[in-house]
């Protein structure tokens, strides 16, 4: 049976780097940056939700192809976030594509 | 094969300096990275775009292509001639994992030059994770139900060259998946390089094709539903698709162009489904003959109107 992975997946620092095959740093610095946001604390490790990957993955494509900075990344995040949203608006309205 | 002319695929010259060719990439990468890109070959191009690079920045590499000169004009058959890399080292700083190189590529610089960091650890007893993208239609969330899905991964035949492999895979859709979700498939990833170790997993990231009818917000469900005059004005029930099966929807009179009609839990199913919205949009009727110039005529004479009163004409 298949199931949707955000739907149960709740992942550490370490699911993370192991399924963005990347050392646990690199997701840290995401987390640092504000790119990835943890879910409120359990009590101990820090946990995040299963859509983190996507954006994980995403970050991290866009850090190493475009050479990109963190802050560049997170900017790049941010506008792609809007772009999207812009996109639903026009695309309720029936304009878009 | 196909040679490819690397100094073309980055629009630069043969003589482009080191800070050209790096300068050029940054501005097509951006242009063309797949996350960010609307072009319609963006992957394509980009994947081109990082070979070329991948070639060109390394002076050994450069240096070695440029011995093969211009090659037979594009798209032509090309065979590298025998010893053409003597004397050339290629250190092989792998781009990212997931590239993979086109058959040229592969001839000249061997698959060692990707990930060479990568190959000398010991082999893993945990195979590694794979992710692709899929491409389904609405109904496949909306009904849930088995797809046949074609996967295409890169891989390396008996003789060592490149093919990509079709791996037919047999999905169940879940219900209620949205655009961005990903299905996890256990054990259908890599093999593990290790034996008696475990496959690594398959994430497929969902995409949707653009609907006839329905366009997606979230769980929410948008459509266009074309009403008569009569239809807004006076009140209706009309027949109106839905995921679920054609309803009668009740057009409240007096409605207006681009009102929204809300049909709740016939959106994307979930616990709390989303919902279906129909966006009314007025039609004409046209107005060929004689008969429906008469009948226009008599709703104006009937219907003192003026639908610009609002800009004061």
């Amino acid at each position: 049976m298949s199931e949707i992975f955000e739907h149960y997946a709740l992942l550490t620092i370490h699911d993370l780097s192991r399924l963005c095959t990347v050392e646990p740093q690199h997701i840290l610095a995401l987390v640092e940056e504000g790119i990835l946001q943890e879910l409120p604390e359990s009590g101990g490790e820090s946990r995040f939700a299963g859509e983190t990957l996507r954006r994980a993955r995403l970050a991290l494509r866009l850090q190493h192809d475009l050479e990109l900075n963190l802050a560049g990344v997170a900017l790049a995040l941010e506008l792609l976030d809007e772009i999207h949203h812009l996109r639903a608006v026009m695309q309720r309205a029936g304009a878009y594509p | 094969m196909e040679f490819k002319d690397y100094y073309k695929v980055m629009g630069v010259a043969r003589d482009a300096t080191e800070a050209q060719i790096k300068q050029a990439y940054r501005k097509l990468a951006r242009k063309y990275h797949p996350d960010v890109s609307k072009e319609k070959d963006a992957e394509a191009r980009f994947k081109e775009l990082g070979e070329a690079y991948e070639v060109l920045k390394t002076s050994e590499k450069r240096a070695a292509y440029d011995q093969l000169g211009t090659g037979p004009r594009a798209g032509e058959q090309f065979r590298p001639p025998p010893g053409w890399d003597a004397g050339f080292e290629f250190s092989g700083a792998g781009a990212g994992d997931d590239t993979d190189y086109s058959e040229f590529f592969a001839s000249l610089f061997g698959r060692e030059a990707r990930g060479g960091a990568k190959r000398r650890r010991a082999p893993s007893s945990h195979g590694e994770d794979q992710h692709a993208k899929i491409l389904l239609d609405l109904e496949a969330t909306l009904m849930g139900g088995q797809r046949s899905l074609t996967l295409r991964a890169p891989g390396l035949d008996a003789d060592g060259h490149v093919t990509t492999k079709d791996r037919t895979l047999n999905v169940q859709i879940p219900r209620g998946i949205l655009a961005g979700q990903s299905i996890r498939l256990a054990g259908q990833g890599a093999p593990a390089e290790a034996p008696g170790g475990t496959a690594g997993d398959l994430y497929l990231e969902v995409e949707f094709n653009p609907h006839r009818l329905y366009r997606v917000d979230g769980r929410d469900l948008y459509m266009s539903l074309p009403v008569a005059p009569w239809e807004a004005a006076l009140g209706a029930s009309v027949a109106t698709p839905t995921p679920s099966g054609e309803v009668q929807l009740k057009i409240p009179a007096g409605s207006r162009g681009a009102g929204k009609l809300r049909l709740k839990g016939r959106g994307i199913p979930a616990p709390t489904p989303g919902d279906l919205y129909a966006v009314l949009e007025i039609a004409l009727p046209p107005a060929p003959d004689e008969a429906a110039r008469a009948a226009y005529l008599a709703l104006a004479a009937a219907l003192p109107f003026n639908p610009r009163a609002a800009l004061g004409a």
